[in-house]
């Protein structure tokens, strides 16, 4: 899409982090970090990028998006609020019993959620079925698909790595999926590099026949280009490596591999999301500060 | 009729029906020449998928092709399609995507190739998912109507096939009927519940039964999961004794799934004929008497059973 406004999608992706914050310390377990480094990327996507109609959640016409690092579904449920599939007060039900917004995405407790991730390395399998199936169906539809760094260890990705850019063929090529790789370099146990390295990931994804493209996810511009780019490319599925950083926006969860799953105290939350906004905190978020502060005495 | 293996039967009904839905397609992992979706293959190219040996990625691919409303085969060894249970835990049944799963070459009937192509704990794994079906089909005309069930079932559905061939149990006006058992053969001393490839054993078994004056009835469980309670307590009411023999482990399969249901609702003795090891090489024949599940060896199980 032409000239995306960056100011407005930078505001929203900051609003994001002070929702993820907000409903991690409700929550009072989940995944901060994780959800912090790909903010950008689905704020790119559901503000600029795919279409969807959040009355309709099963138009079938509609881009899908899988979170195949279900974790980290917190930055998910907020853009999902902000375009309006559930009121953004339902955001800190998150985790809880009967709550539609479950741990790890749902696709039959949360209309709008396309495929159950959560069980790492099952996400790109599933979303390259649809971009087949939309092919076949004779549907323009696009399919995005992002999977963490410590996921790509998992050997299911590689089985749909090395059959994306062959399936379909000669017809159907899968020229409509593209996944975004959110390279924040730390997973639950520690950083990517010393529990497994997954270097060299470009020349990986390069020499299974995918179009490679590398952008600062945190660069809304950029990110929204790259889809551009992607969306231009004809006859193979397109992974953009997006570099990140964990825990983006909160100084002392940046790179942190603490924060990849640890929820914030009220105090912590509150001191993130000062941060998040810099100066003065705009009307919006006045009430979420003043719920915090209640939490944190309670 | 003759005698045709179910996977032959299903390879014949996919391309019938292959013909008249263009939604049918079919996604295999190297072994289409075995679970017989080659001819499928061959008439629908533009429906066919093989992605290699990867069978994880199979299964995720047809979750994905049934959630943009596809009606996906994903098919292979049922040992090799269990063995991917994470995927079909979250990626299938979690999210009710609509995929047919084909597990072939079940049991200890494959012969040869042994222990690892043996199919012996699917029934088990997949009893224990919520939202999918277990059917096996006891001949080619129960194979045939089971596959255009399943080509009709709105949510996923697991069929488990044979790779050797099956003695025709059923007339050509058969109705399957999901859910159902099937009574073959009427009997009022024990009920043998059988599935699958040993029931043409079963129905032997209850004839050679009858020379020794004891009266077998013998009930096709088609539909292992959802078990029909009410077809199998009615007949262990009539009977008073059941017997269930299957080419699987008795743990987690029918022998388990009836013994639940007898054991909470009717408690009625019970004698499980079946696989109780990972299986072992050699010829189909000679492992079924050693496991129990030729004729003579069900008509053994059952006289003992009875205590004749």
């Amino acid at each position: 899409m032409a000239n995306p406004d960056i100011a407005r999608l930078e505001g929203i992706a900051r609003e994001g982090r002070v929702q993820i914050l907000r409903m991690l310390t409700h929550a009072g377990s989940g995944h901060p970090g994780g959800s912090l480094s790909v903010i950008d990327i689905l704020t790119a996507l559901y503000f600029n990028r795919m279409r969807y109609d959040p009355r309709r959640p099963d138009w079938e016409d509609r881009d899908r998006f899988v979170l195949s690092k279900g974790h980290c579904v917190p930055a998910q449920y907020f853009c999902m609020a902000k375009a309006g599939f559930f009121p953004m007060d339902r955001l800190i039900t998150l985790r809880k019993l009967g709550s539609a917004l479950q741990g790890h995405p749902d696709r039959v407790a949360l209309p709008g959620i396309e495929a159950a991730t959560g069980s790492l390395g099952q996400g790109l399998s599933v979303a390259m079925g649809m971009a087949l199936g939309l092919k076949l169906g004779g549907r323009r539809a696009r399919v995005y698909c992002v999977l963490g760094d410590g996921e790509v260890q998992e050997g299911q990705v590689w089985e749909s790595a090395m059959s994306g850019p062959k399936l379909g063929a000669p017809d159907h090529h899968l020229d409509n999926l593209c996944v975004v790789l959110d390279y924040n370099g730390i997973q639950l146990d520690g950083f990517v590099k010393k529990i497994l390295d997954i270097e060299p990931v470009i020349d990986k994804w390069t020499s299974f026949g995918w179009a490679v493209l590398e952008v600062d996810g945190h660069d809304v511009g950029q990110v929204d280009k790259a889809f551009d780019q992607a969306e231009a490319i004809a006859g193979k599925p397109v992974c953009i490596v997006a570099h990140t950083v964990k825990g983006k926006g909160v100084s002392f969860m940046e790179n942190d591999p603490e924060w990849h799953g640890k929820a914030p105290k009220p105090a912590e939350a509150l001191r993130g999301i000062r941060e998040v906004l810099g100066g003065a905190a705009p009307d919006w978020a006045r009430p979420i500060i003043t719920e915090l502060e209640a939490l944190g005495r309670t | 009729m003759p005698a045709k293996a179910s996977r032959a039967a299903f390879g014949e009904a996919l391309l019938d029906l292959g013909a008249r839905d263009e939604r049918i397609v079919t996604v295999d992992a190297d072994l289409s020449k075995s679970t017989m979706t080659a001819a499928f293959a061959k008439a629908y190219p533009g429906r066919a998928f093989n992605v290699g040996i990867a069978e994880s990625g199979m299964i995720g691919l047809a979750a994905g092709l049934a959630l943009t409303g596809r009606i996906p085969f994903a098919c292979s060894f049922a040992c090799f399609v269990i063995g991917r249970f994470e995927t079909i835990r979250v990626s299938v049944a979690y999210t009710q995507a609509p995929v047919k799963l084909i597990g072939t070459h079940v049991g200890v009937a494959i012969g040869e190739d042994g222990y690892s192509q043996m199919g012996l704990e699917d029934m088990a794994c997949l009893r224990a998912l919520p939202n999918i079906p277990i059917v096996q089909p006891a001949d080619a005309v129960e194979t045939a109507q089971a596959v255009a069930y399943a080509v009709e079932y709105p949510g996923p559905i697991y069929l488990r096939l044979t790779r050797q061939s099956l003695e025709p149990v059923h007339g050509a006006d058969y109705r399957f009927q999901f859910g159902k058992v099937d009574l073959l053969r009427p009997g009022t001393d024990v009920s043998i519940l059988a599935t699958g490839g040993p029931l043409a054993n079963a129905l032997a078994a209850a004839g050679k039964l009858a020379a020794e004056g004891v009266s077998a009835e013998v009930v096709n469980v088609a539909t292992v999961k959802p078990l029909d309670e009410q077809g199998i307590l009615r007949s262990a009411g009539r009977t008073g004794r059941v017997v269930t023999v299957e080419d699987h482990s008795i743990h987690g399969g029918l022998g388990s799934a009836v013994a639940e249901l007898l054991s909470e609702v009717l408690p009625t003795p019970l004698k499980r004929i079946g696989v109780t090891t990972f299986g072992e090489s050699g010829d189909p024949k000679g492992l079924y008497a050693k496991h129990g599940l030729d004729t003579d060896g069900i008509a053994r199980t059952v006289l003992k059973f009875v205590g004749r």
